[in-house]
């Protein structure tokens, strides 16, 4: 059996991530609140943005490194790997769930309805149940290895399912703002929101990689402690 | 023949020998999807919606559940009496065996669909006659797709808790885009509109299948390999 590293400084270095990573916040708030000018047609709403958008961004980082881990561990069949990948997707569930709440605030405002069957908010909600599903499967495995396998394959497929996904969001008529910053022209952000989304979107990805380093420290120290029980 | 064709056939061969012998499987899949297209009849408020604008959510949505409840069962005949072993043990590539499943999984379920088209059109009174070939072609199309994705869920599943509640909350994300994008085409076809409208749609549902059950194919080893 692989030996596993140990968890002790695994998990004071996800702590340290995490704590930087909530200090980030503190400045992200601050910077949406005092530096960033208020949207002149979406008025206060619009701050959400710099929490929404991260969040969105946090759960798609989660979720592509799910899917290259369970390739990996196909290949390698080195438990870190898996341990990793069910790190991250419960990160990325967290992640998404902010991603669905903070949605639906803007968009009552906005829009004038929480929630609307438009083609990227129904396929973000399926995001968050694959990882839901992903989640339910692990539990309802016993076997280690066995569940190692599965939870690989599933995440390849669903890795494999986002850019279908992705194609019938613009197949589909959609309402969602489109993208500002990941596009072919220049971003479409005055400097001083652009700023403060991307201090927000580093943000989130220190917190995603804390809260990640944290939740596989402990994971290593639940197989380590099962592996005793097996043993003894 | 290629050995490992041979071997995919014979292995669907004896799944529908045995669902054709004991019929449960396929009976209580093809009641459940009529039931479903019945209780959608009681769903809406016939004078307010029109039955054409319902077909296509109807058609798709009983499509999808009797597809889950007639996956269900292609690992649980194995499960019984410890089958899969044998099956694991033949001197067949893993590959083959999938294959095996995935054509009686998708002869079974195309079985479901045939014999459903035909109440869907009397109980919905659609005019399908023009647009039969278009819907027929979007129904394999996304039929494959999805059964290329259940039958290696179906696979894992079996090996879980809860197997029959598990196969739904893991296959349906699966099969949103197959879903829309056949949901898409049914409706402008019923519609009346030419079948060069939807090719993007079509081609969209003809990629998922290639590369489903590409991926599918690779994958199935690293589910069953202990």
């Amino acid at each position: 059996m692989t030996p596993l590293p140990a968890a002790g400084p695994i998990i004071r270095a996800g702590r340290l991530l995490t704590v930087l990573g909530l200090l980030g916040m503190a400045v992200v708030y601050l910077l949406a609140l005092a530096h960033t000018p208020v949207e002149a047609r979406q008025g206060l709403a619009q701050k959400i943005f710099y929490v929404h958008a991260p969040a969105a961004w946090g759960a798609l980082i989660a979720f592509v490194l799910v899917g290259i881990a369970s390739l990996l561990y196909l290949w390698l069949h080195d438990p870190r790997l898996d341990l990793f990948a069910e790190a991250s997707a419960e990160v990325g569930l967290a992640f998404s769930a902010v991603m669905l709440t903070t949605g639906p605030i803007w968009g009552k405002p906005i829009w004038g309805t929480w929630w609307t069957w438009d083609a990227r908010l129904t396929l973000t909600l399926f995001l968050f149940l694959l990882f839901l599903g992903y989640l339910t499967l692990r539990a309802a495995v016993r076997d280690p290895v066995e569940r190692a396998r599965f939870s690989a394959v599933l995440g390849i497929m669903a890795l494999v399912l986002v850019p279908f996904i992705h194609l019938s969001v613009y197949l589909f008529r959609t309402l969602h703002p489109q993208p500002i910053l990941l596009k072919p022209s220049r971003p479409s952000l005055p400097p001083a929101m652009l700023r403060t989304l991307l201090v927000s979107m580093g943000t989130y990805t220190v917190l995603y990689l804390g809260f990640v380093t944290l939740r596989y420290g402990i994971g290593l120290r639940r197989a380590a402690l099962l592996r005793e029980a097996d043993d003894a | 023949m290629p050995e490992a064709v041979r071997s995919a056939l014979a292995i669907a061969g004896k799944d529908l020998r045995l669902e054709f012998r004991t019929r449960t499987g396929l009976l209580s899949a093809f009641v459940f999807a009529v039931l479903t297209l019945l209780v959608f009849n009681f769903s809406r408020d016939q004078s307010l919606i029109s039955t054409t604008d319902l077909a296509p959510s109807a058609l798709w949505i009983t499509v999808a559940f009797g597809a889950v409840v007639a996956m269900n069962r292609a690992f649980i005949i194995e499960k019984e009496q410890g089958a899969i072993d044998a099956l694991l043990l033949a001197p067949v590539p893993r590959g083959a065996i999938y294959w095996g499943k995935f054509l009686a999984n998708l002869a079974f379920v195309g079985l479901v669909e045939a014999l459903t088209l035909p109440l869907f059109v009397l109980f919905f009174n659609v005019p399908l006659g023009p647009a039969l070939p278009g819907v027929v072609l979007t129904l394999v199309l996304a039929t494959i797709g999805f059964v290329a994705v259940g039958t290696i869920l179906s696979a894992m599943v079996v090996r879980t808790r809860f197997a029959e509640l598990m196969l739904p909350v893991l296959i349906l994300p699966f099969m949103v885009p197959p879903l829309i994008g056949a949901v898409q085409v049914t409706a402008r076809l019923l519609g009346g509109r030419p079948l060069t409208e939807v090719l993007g749609w079509l081609r969209l549902l003809g990629t998922y299948d290639v590369v489903f059950v590409t991926l599918c194919t690779l994958a199935f080893s690293a589910v069953v390999d202990e």
